[in-house]
């Protein structure tokens, strides 16, 4: 089968600009819903406990209100459906610091009466040790972002590092929208799927960019923009399937693998999709923008070679003792 | 059919793979498994604090007892002896004996000791303080460790985390009554004080207020059992909890279960000397502040063991036990993080994801195998090599798997295959140019080569901020990740490579371009 035949270079540069419009507005949007409605932090980062209960039967949530409202431990606790109607989260902002006086002992207490019930899960997390994950969750997403960076300077030229710096933090910025959105928990697992959508987004542009530099290596072109057309048009196949293949993997997490899961899910979801996208329309266009020149690569090159040239003939004259 | 390198290398890979990942498959006796994460067969996480300064406070307090028991030891008279939280203050009474009184102070590790007219002040040095929080800090892990290989769990964790916190992980807690007692034998300072009644004002305690009893310099306790008993007792006591040596479990005339201390040789010399001079009087045995029993002294007690009764159940006798025989915790620590997983929602978690790897990993297949035929087939083979070597190293290094090394699993089989597709993309490109397929897969797997490396490199480097900032389960997930990366590598790489190598000549002979890489010939 064949979905992607190369024939003819598609001109993705011609629709940068509608891109470009497109990826703005989705930003801009992204960063208004930061701003205004906020991310909902889960306990991993805001610190606060939560008791996962599940009934034989349907929860009787209003009854099990009823029962805490009186508690002093449960003050503005709040109940909520989880995944299925006979389980529920109760969330609270507070912690115990007793290590002998559990949350879920009194939990249990509290609830007599309400039925056949058991007690699942139980997470406090103190406020210090949020603020920690919180602080080295931003730590390590810098610091990837960091390693990522300087590797692909090395390895290709820094125009490409700030062109795939471009795409991640589009990727990224749109993705937390949709998390905000969403009004999902973010916990350690939110920010393990943006971790990793770090690493998918960029294999995608990776790819892209590998190809852009053979082709300007070897393409007799020396307009960027139909280079990175060609480019971007022979790898489309392989973005396309490899997206589909790992869309279909983390859709059947999505959709089978249960309620804890599923915001790591939901992230990576997002992610995929506006990876994808980036690959072919934010990190090209960036790189054009920026005024990579191919004349001037492709004289670098030749200098390289020559200085390369150079050095062989005189390790050649050295070896052969003429000098 | 010919053999190459390649293949070989493939083949070895293959089986170790299988093999490895056999115990952990078919959950053997023998051989190393892979180790479940909390979160998927339940247990219990916590990070605990330790409130240092209390270590301070009560060295202290104990550096006070050894001068008392000096003093008297040695018939020097002193007077005014107090301690607060950082100094101890005393007056010689005698001038003379100062010298002999500052002589036995330099002793004490890390005592700043000064002199004003006959009034002593000792403190602790900084380095001192700070030494002794540290050394609070070690001596709790070791303890919490002692307790919990005494529990009777498998492979309980406690180590310590950044500076100051420990980390326990029991896993295996099967009932929320087993947390409970966990919890409790975890949290109990088990600190043993046996201190003397004050006689002489011990009938109006229940008139007395704190600060009446701290101005004679006492302290009013309650009993362990019934708190409106209360008793008035010296606030320096005779001796702690360091100088036992061993408790266990015992029972009484009538058949309770009754805890039997020793003391070392320090310590019994000190009760000994107590007791002898104290008769008639009681003593107080305390622990964490409560009073188990206060009997009266009969006679000088030698031999420096004593016993503590109350009226506890043979398991908390035993428990209690083992507290005060692995040592006190010099200071009480806290909660900072728990979280603990029901066995049931841990399986729950397993057959969710299972279900999900499962279908994601069919879809592939599928999918692979009509998109590209053989070659799909041959991707294919790559990707199941690849789940057993991941399966395989992880159980050689005994990781855990947790949950979201579940999904990390789930997410290499959607990412390993993309080698095999840039590979194949190259492929099928040359051959559409007009290449030979033998030209057309050595020049694919040389184009693809630079790709696949910078991009799996990448995703190698985020793993391992991953793996270095992450904590618990993101670790697990970063093992997964780097391993079926690299993993992925010698499979999808070499593997292949290695079996198109290996079908050449028929594949020479089939020009069938359709069945080997699913594209039209020309």
């Amino acid at each position: 089968m064949e979905f992607f035949k190369y024939t003819r270079p598609f001109n993705f540069m011609g629709k940068s600009k509608f891109a470009a419009v497109i990826s703005i507005v989705l930003i801009l949007a992204s960063y208004a819903l930061l701003a205004t409605k906020g991310l909902n932090y889960g306990v991993d980062f805001a610190g606060g406990t939560i008791v996962q209960v599940k009934y034989d039967t349907t929860a009787p949530i209003d009854e099990m209100r009823k029962k805490l409202e009186g508690n002093e431990v449960f003050a503005n606790a709040s109940i909520t459906e989880f995944g299925s109607p006979d389980e529920v989260v109760i969330r609270l902002k507070t912690t115990t610091g007793s290590v002998t006086t559990d949350i879920g002992d009194l939990t249990r207490e509290a609830l007599k009466g309400t039925g056949n019930y058991e007690v699942r899960r139980v997470d406090i997390v103190g406020p210090k040790v949020g603020n920690e994950l919180r602080e080295k969750g931003i730590m390590a997403m810098l610091l990837a972002i960091a390693g990522i960076l300087i590797y692909v300077a090395f390895r290709f030229e820094w125009r490409f590092a700030v062109a795939s710096i471009f795409a991640l933090i589009h990727d990224v910025s749109i993705a937390l929208g949709a998390v905000s959105l969403s009004g999902i928990d973010v916990n350690l697992d939110v920010l393990a799927a943006l971790l990793t959508l770090l690493g998918y987004s960029l294999n995608d542009t990776i790819i892209v960019f590998d190809r852009i530099r053979e082709g300007i290596e070897t393409s007799k072109k020396t307009v960027l923009a139909e280079i990175i057309n060609e480019s971007v048009t022979r790898t489309l196949a392989r973005t396309t399937l490899t997206s589909l293949t790992t869309f279909f993997v983390v859709l059947t997490l999505f959709l089978f693998g249960g309620e804890i899961i599923h915001p790591f899910a939901f992230t990576l979801l997002v992610g995929i999709i506006v990876g994808t996208y980036s690959s072919i329309f934010v990190a090209s266009p960036v790189l054009m923008w920026f005024g990579f020149s191919v004349q001037n690569y492709h004289e670098k090159l030749a200098q390289k070679a020559k200085r390369e040239a150079e050095k062989n003939r005189m390790r050649e004259q050295f070896e052969s003792g003429v000098m | 059919m010919k053999l190459n390198y390649r293949i070989v290398i493939f083949a070895l890979a293959i089986t170790f793979g299988v093999v490895f990942s056999i115990p952990s498959l078919l959950q053997t006796e023998g051989g190393k498994k892979i180790t479940l994460g909390l979160d998927l067969q339940g247990g219990l996480h916590m990070l605990l604090g330790v409130k240092t300064e209390e270590a301070t406070k009560s060295r202290i307090k104990s550096i006070t007892a050894s001068i008392k028991h000096f003093s008297e030891r040695n018939d020097i008279l002193i007077d005014g002896l107090t301690f607060d939280e950082g100094t101890i203050k005393f007056e010689v009474l005698d001038s003379d004996e100062i010298a002999k009184v500052q002589e036995y102070l330099k002793e004490i590790d890390g005592a700043v000791v000064s002199l004003n007219n006959q009034i002593i002040s000792v403190s602790l040095s900084p380095e001192e303080i700070e030494k002794t929080k540290k050394l609070a800090i070690d001596q709790a892990i070791e303890t919490i460790r002692n307790r919990l290989d005494q529990f009777g769990l498998s492979e309980p964790v406690v180590a310590k985390q950044g500076e100051e916190k420990i980390l326990v992980e029991l896993a295996g807690i099967k009932t929320q009554e087993e947390e409970q007692r966990a919890r409790e034998l975890i949290s109990r300072a088990a600190k043993l004080e046996l201190m003397a009644v004050d006689e002489d004002r011990a009938a109006r305690v229940y008139n007395m207020s704190a600060s009446d009893a701290a101005a004679y310099g006492d302290v009013i306790l309650e009993d362990a059992k019934n708190p409106e008993v209360k008793y008035l007792v010296r606030e320096i006591p005779i001796l702690d909890g360091g100088m036992l040596t061993n408790a266990n479990v015992g029972f009484d005339q009538n058949n309770r279960p009754v805890i039997n201390f020793k003391l070392n040789a320090e310590g019994a010399e000190i009760f000994g000397d107590f007791t002898g001079k104290s008769v008639g009087k009681r003593l107080a045995i305390v622990l964490d502040g409560k009073v188990y029993s206060a009997p009266n002294i009969n006679e000088r007690i030698g031999g420096g063991s004593g016993q503590i009764s109350g009226n506890y159940t043979v398991l908390e006798a035993k428990d209690l036990a083992i507290a005060l025989r692995s040592g006190a915790l010099l200071a009480p620590i806290y909660l900072m993080e728990k979280r603990s997983v029901g066995p049931s929602l841990g399986a729950d978690s397993i057959k969710a994801s299972l279900i999900a790897l499962i279908g994601g990993f069919v879809l592939v297949i599928i999918f692979m195998v009509i998109y590209y035929r053989a070659a799909g087939v041959i991707a294919n083979i790559a990707l199941i090599a690849n789940l057993f070597l991941l399966l395989a190293v992880m159980s050689l290094f005994g990781a855990t798997l947790t949950l979201p090394g579940m999904a990390g699993i789930v997410l290499t089989v959607g990412m390993a295959v993309d080698a095999n597709v840039i590979i194949s993309e190259r492929i099928r490109e040359l051959i559409r140019e007009g290449k030979s397929m033998h030209k057309a897969i050595e020049d694919g797997y040389a184009n693809a080569m630079s790709a696949i490396l910078d991009a799996n490199i990448t995703t190698l480097i985020a793993s391992v901020v991953l793996y270095a900032y992450g904590t618990g389960a993101i670790k697990g997930f970063a093992i997964t990740m780097s391993i079926g990366i690299l993993a992925s590598m010698l499979t999808a790489i070499l593997g292949t490579h290695g079996i198109y190598q290996m079908l050449e000549s028929k594949m020479m002979k089939s020009k069938n371009y359709k069945f080997w890489f699913g594209i039209k010939g020309q």
